[in-house]
């Protein structure tokens, strides 16, 4: 067998620039030599926004993205004082089970799955019901980049710059009724291209099904989701749409969603359905309140090296309490958890 | 010593594993979060060589080859020292020796309970796993080291207690293990067809 040590002077595969980028900085050089308006060429654009953050894998955007690209509020919500997760750390360590329970799995296998066409439902109790293509839903919103802290039940977390809209928008458009009390998402169903749907022993009864109180949905925090790191969302993450609810663990905030219900009654979500007391509907990030199984008091912050882990203190509604805090004036929220 | 050749084999097969975990997660290659990829492996690959152990003695029936159980409390010290580098992870990365909270874990978390007491055990059985100790338990050594079976129920439901939502891995584990168990059972156990004979002595 031939080892081969690495010397401390040596590049790792992962250190090479990649080829696109190396590209990219004559279009770079060029424009900003001609004085050209970037944003007013979309190819050249993209290359600039890939650079927003390091080491960002260039995608494939669709059109109607790279469009709302130039009108983008950058930075729109940020977070102090804390270091925005790798790319390459949000990209490959997922839950995305309908692609596999390992951590690494939707990277590896969410490349099957096809984002473009992409149809949105919206029905139930709206004055507007209907049945989108992607880009017809999107068009009346403009984007707007939001710095969230991610905090999973499984007590790790991150910060993503997301890209996204407020969900209060959505509901601008389409006017719900009187009797509208919760909003329902759904994700995709489709065995052929997830393979976690096609185990016989999953626990989990498909489709994925998420939810939140209507006043919750209107906060401003609560966005939907079809960007981030200056890109399109990479299918493991979610794509073409998804919900971000960042005082919320990570699993209310439904991937690949398809349709959008809202609803009178309370909807069943999916890891309620599957373990009631040890998820709930709410599932505000709460460090007082423990998981059955281990604490929440403390949360591993990804990376988190061998030799010098990361643990921090979970903060309250993870740190969005002077946002959402009202929300719940009055909810036992050890009850209610 | 007999066997040599085989032994330093079964030694090099389980010590090379957690080497190179160690190397995968200095090197980066164990992803955003590697202290818990290598609690869950050490985990896993104690259990694993728990049903290893477990195999030795039916392989040896099958088999009629005696160096299965030469190696077998070699393999089974090897169980209990992925199990204290696990419990060492657990201890280093999940908790960052935060000894108030195990005090919390241990009183609250059934999973954590019921892994301790596996610990507990193995180390009862890792202690007593010498000569000296062999004679002088006598009878009652045999006994004592029973409790290997009930460590694989103990361990399969640790196991079972983490999985938050496909049985299917588990059920793998769980499946070889019950094989393991049911084979222990005299009535099956004295049914193991052999499947060389013995190589009849050679008369020139």
């Amino acid at each position: 067998m031939l080892i081969k040590l690495p010397k401390a002077s040596d590049c790792k595969e992962s250190d090479v620039t990649p080829e696109s980028f190396y590209l990219s900085r004559r279009a770079l050089l060029g424009s900003s030599l001609a004085g050209l308006a970037v944003s007013s060429l979309p190819r050249w654009a993209s290359a600039e926004d890939a650079m927003r953050y390091a080491d960002v894998e260039p995608g494939k955007a669709p059109t109607w993205f790279a469009d709302k690209l130039p009108q983008t509020k950058w930075q729109a919500v940020t977070v102090k004082g804390e270091a925005i997760t790798p790319f390459k750390d949000a990209t490959h360590y997922n839950n995305f089970y309908e692609f596999g329970t390992d951590k690494g799995d939707p990277a590896q296998n969410a490349g099957a799955l096809k984002t473009e066409p992409w149809t949105v439902v919206v029905d139930g109790e709206v004055g507007k019901p209907g049945r989108y293509a992607l880009e017809d839903f999107m068009k009346p919103y403009q984007l707007e980049e939001r710095i969230y802290r991610l905090r999973c039940v499984e007590a790790w977390s991150m910060v993503i710059p997301w890209m996204g809209f407020p969900i209060s928008a959505l509901l601008k458009q389409v006017e719900p009724t009187s009797k509208a009390k919760f909003i329902r998402f759904e994700t995709l169903q489709d065995p052929k291209v997830m393979p976690g749907q096609r185990s016989g022993f999953a626990l989990i009864d498909w489709p994925y099904v998420e939810g939140l109180r209507l006043d919750e949905a209107m906060n401003p925090l609560a966005i939907l989701a079809v960007g981030m790191y200056g890109r399109e969302l990479p299918n493991q993450n979610g794509a073409p749409l998804r919900l971000v609810v960042p005082w919320k663990y990570g699993f209310k905030s439904v991937k690949s969603i398809v349709r959008i219900s809202l609803v009178e009654e309370q909807p069943k979500t999916t890891w309620q359905s599957i373990a009631a007391d040890e998820y709930g509907f709410y599932a505000n990030v709460n460090p007082q309140v423990d998981h059955p199984r281990w604490t929440q008091a403390r949360e591993r912050r990804l990376p988190s090296g061998l030799f010098s882990p990361n643990v921090r203190d979970t903060q309250m509604f993870n740190g969005y309490a002077d946002e959402v805090a009202s929300l719940y004036t009055g909810l036992d929220l050890r009850k209610n958890y | 010593m007999k066997f040599l050749p085989w032994r330093i084999g079964v030694f090099i097969a389980a010590v090379i594993w957690p080497l190179l975990w160690l190397y995968e997660a200095w090197s980066f290659a164990l992803g955003p979060d590697p202290g818990k990829v290598l609690v869950d492996r050490l985990g896993l690959g104690t259990l694993i060589l728990l049903l290893v152990t477990l195999s030795m003695t039916p392989l040896q029936k099958l088999t009629g080859w005696s160096g299965w159980i030469a190696v077998r409390r070699q393999i089974g010290l090897w169980c209990f020292a992925y199990v204290v580098l696990h419990l060492c992870a657990y201890l280093t990365f999940v908790l960052g020796f935060d000894w108030s909270q195990l005090g919390v874990e241990l009183r609250k978390r059934p999973y954590i309970i019921v892994g301790s007491l596996g610990f507990l055990c193995l180390l009862a059985l890792a202690v007593t796993s010498n000569r000296y100790s062999q004679r002088r338990l006598g009878a009652r050594w045999k006994k004592l080291h029973r409790l290997v079976y009930a460590i694989v129920g103990l361990g399969l439901l640790h196991m079972l207690w983490i999985v938050r939502a496909d049985l299917k891995e588990w059920s793998v584990y769980a499946f070889i293990g019950v094989c393991l168990l049911a084979l222990r059972i005299p009535l099956v156990m004295s049914r193991i067809p052999r499947l060389y004979k013995k190589k009849p002595v050679s008369v020139a």
